[in-house]
């Protein structure tokens, strides 16, 4: 083989790598265990932590990348992909993750920002990154920036699934209101949502960001994955929703099975029966304005 | 006449998109379904296994019940095809990485796979692949790839990238390690069609 002949990190093969995450469960983990119990629950692929966002949320301090060997142990765990999270801005964390193996980058607003101006450059990664976004403008300027993948923001770490919702309905809902639009107004549109004008006429011809597009922030439960796939999702994260509920096992499983079931209730009764009780979290609306996640990134 | 694409997980949409292109190209009507459960394969004169995770895939084909209708549409000769992770699960045996999971298997293919053949996805690459059906090259992405290690008798290779089989077939079925669906090119896909046409 001619090596010099492989390409490798073109945007083809890291928009590839999310469009195989399609339809799957990726699931936070902070040790080998929990990864083998994701992978045996049928998750796509497993995001390495130091801790999961609601105790991220309960320690506060600076949240950073996980040390190297907690990521290191994971990958060598599991067949899976695996992910790992990196500060926003924070280029150096994104290279040792890759150094690592790491799969995929998250630029994570559950991390403390590292860079209050700008996020990576994630184009001059060979590896993929996936970013959070509340609305089209954020997701298009993620996207411009390099994102092979995006996900909602929601409010990590609460176990409260509104705000995933909330942010999928905008992002589908500024989606659906390109269509028809002559090609002035869309150009408009981009001006007014901070967002390349490529990437909005794409999105109108498209009806759809031109990358995956997961849910997150507080999916907790078998019919809230559900519902985020029923409003369009290509696929779910769930952060501490599996290994702070009473069973995570079953938990884990429930969560699979009623993403590839989401649009029978018959099944979705059936996969959340006697599951043990969810994550106890904790209501968006209680949380202190400071210690709000998603309003991290821009 | 109808095509199935297995929908468990993966690039579902991209080989839908990729076979209704190739009926579209040589005039064919027929229609394409997506396979989340059992009840479908039965009625499907060829089948298409996607890329996607094949721990996930492989766990969920049984969960559902339809490995068992794949193995019997094998037993009747119909053209089916696994692309990336579906390579992995029409082989007879894994490697160790394979084994470690309880990877189960459709064993429709003489072959024994490497699950992550080339390395992690920092390490995945796109590559002119020649295949012997074509007259030029075909640009072959390979995502977290897996590889063919040991082939049977009754297997046909295909392709090659070192000593890693990348392409092969064996009767009606085809596999691929890469995956045909990501790019515009449909040569590959016709390829599967003309076992149905």
């Amino acid at each position: 083989m001619e090596l010099e002949k492989l390409r490798h990190g073109t945007e083809l093969i890291k928009r590839g790598f999310a469009k195989m995450q399609k339809g799957g469960v990726i699931m936070d983990v902070v040790n080998p265990e929990q990864a083998k119990i994701a992978e045996e629950a049928g998750a796509v692929a497993v995001m390495a932590l130091q801790a999961v966002p609601a105790d991220i949320r309960k320690e506060g301090g600076v949240a950073r990348m996980a040390d190297p060997k907690i990521i290191s142990e994971i990958i060598e765990s599991v067949t899976i992909p695996v992910m790992g999270k990196a500060r926003i801005g924070h280029f150096v964390e994104a290279e040792i993750l890759e150094a690592l193996g790491v799969d995929m980058v998250d630029e994570s607003e559950v991390l403390t920002p590292a860079d209050h101006k700008y996020h990576i450059d994630k184009t001059e990664f060979t590896v993929p990154f996936v970013c959070g976004a509340r609305n089209l403008g954020e997701a298009l300027r993620r996207i411009n920036e390099g994102a092979a993948m995006i996900r909602t923001k929601g409010e990590a770490g609460t176990g409260d699934v509104s705000e995933a919702v909330k942010h999928m309905k905008q992002i589908m809902g500024e989606v659906r209101a390109l269509k028809g639009k002559s090609r002035e107004e869309l150009i408009a549109v981009a001006r007014e949502i901070e967002a390349p004008i490529e990437l909005v006429l794409e999105t109108a011809e498209m009806q759809r960001i031109p990358v995956v597009n997961f849910a997150a922030g507080g999916v907790a439960t078998p019919a809230d994955a559900a519902l985020m796939m029923r409003m369009g999702a290509d696929g779910v994260f769930v952060g501490s929703g599996i290994f702070k509920s009473e069973n995570p096992e079953k938990m884990a499983k429930a969560i699979v099975e009623a993403v590839n079931n989401y649009d029978n209730p018959q099944v979705l009764a059936e996969v959340s029966k006697g599951i043990g009780a969810g994550m106890k979290g904790i209501s968006v609306d209680s949380i202190p304005e400071g210690d709000i996640l998603q309003t991290r990134g821009w | 006449m109808k095509l199935g694409v297995i929908a468990i997980q993966g690039d579902v949409s991209e080989h839908v998109d990729a076979l209704e292109k190739a009926l579209k190209q040589r005039g064919e009507k027929c229609e394409v379904v997506t396979i989340k459960h059992r009840g479908i394969v039965p009625e499907c004169d060829a089948l298409v296994l996607p890329g996607g995770e094949s721990t996930t895939l492989g766990k969920l084909l049984i969960r559902e019940g339809i490995a068992d209708e794949i193995k019997d549409m094998n037993a009747a000769g119909k053209p089916i095809m696994g692309t990336c992770a579906g390579l992995i699960l029409l082989a007879t045996a894994g490697d160790e990485q394979v084994a470690k999971t309880h990877q189960h298997l459709l064993g429709l293919m003489d072959t024994r796979v490497n699950r992550n053949a080339f390395g992690r996805q920092r390490d995945s690459f796109e590559y002119e692949l020649e295949l012997p059906f074509l007259e030029t090259p075909y640009n072959a992405v390979f995502i977290r790839a897996p590889g063919i290690v040991e082939a049977g008798e009754d297997v046909k290779v295909l392709a090659e990238i070192d000593d890693m089989i990348v392409a092969a077939e064996q009767g009606n079925v085809l596999a691929m390690a890469f995956h045909p669906e990501l790019t515009e090119d449909l040569r590959v896909h016709q390829y599967f069609l003309d076992k149905l046409f």
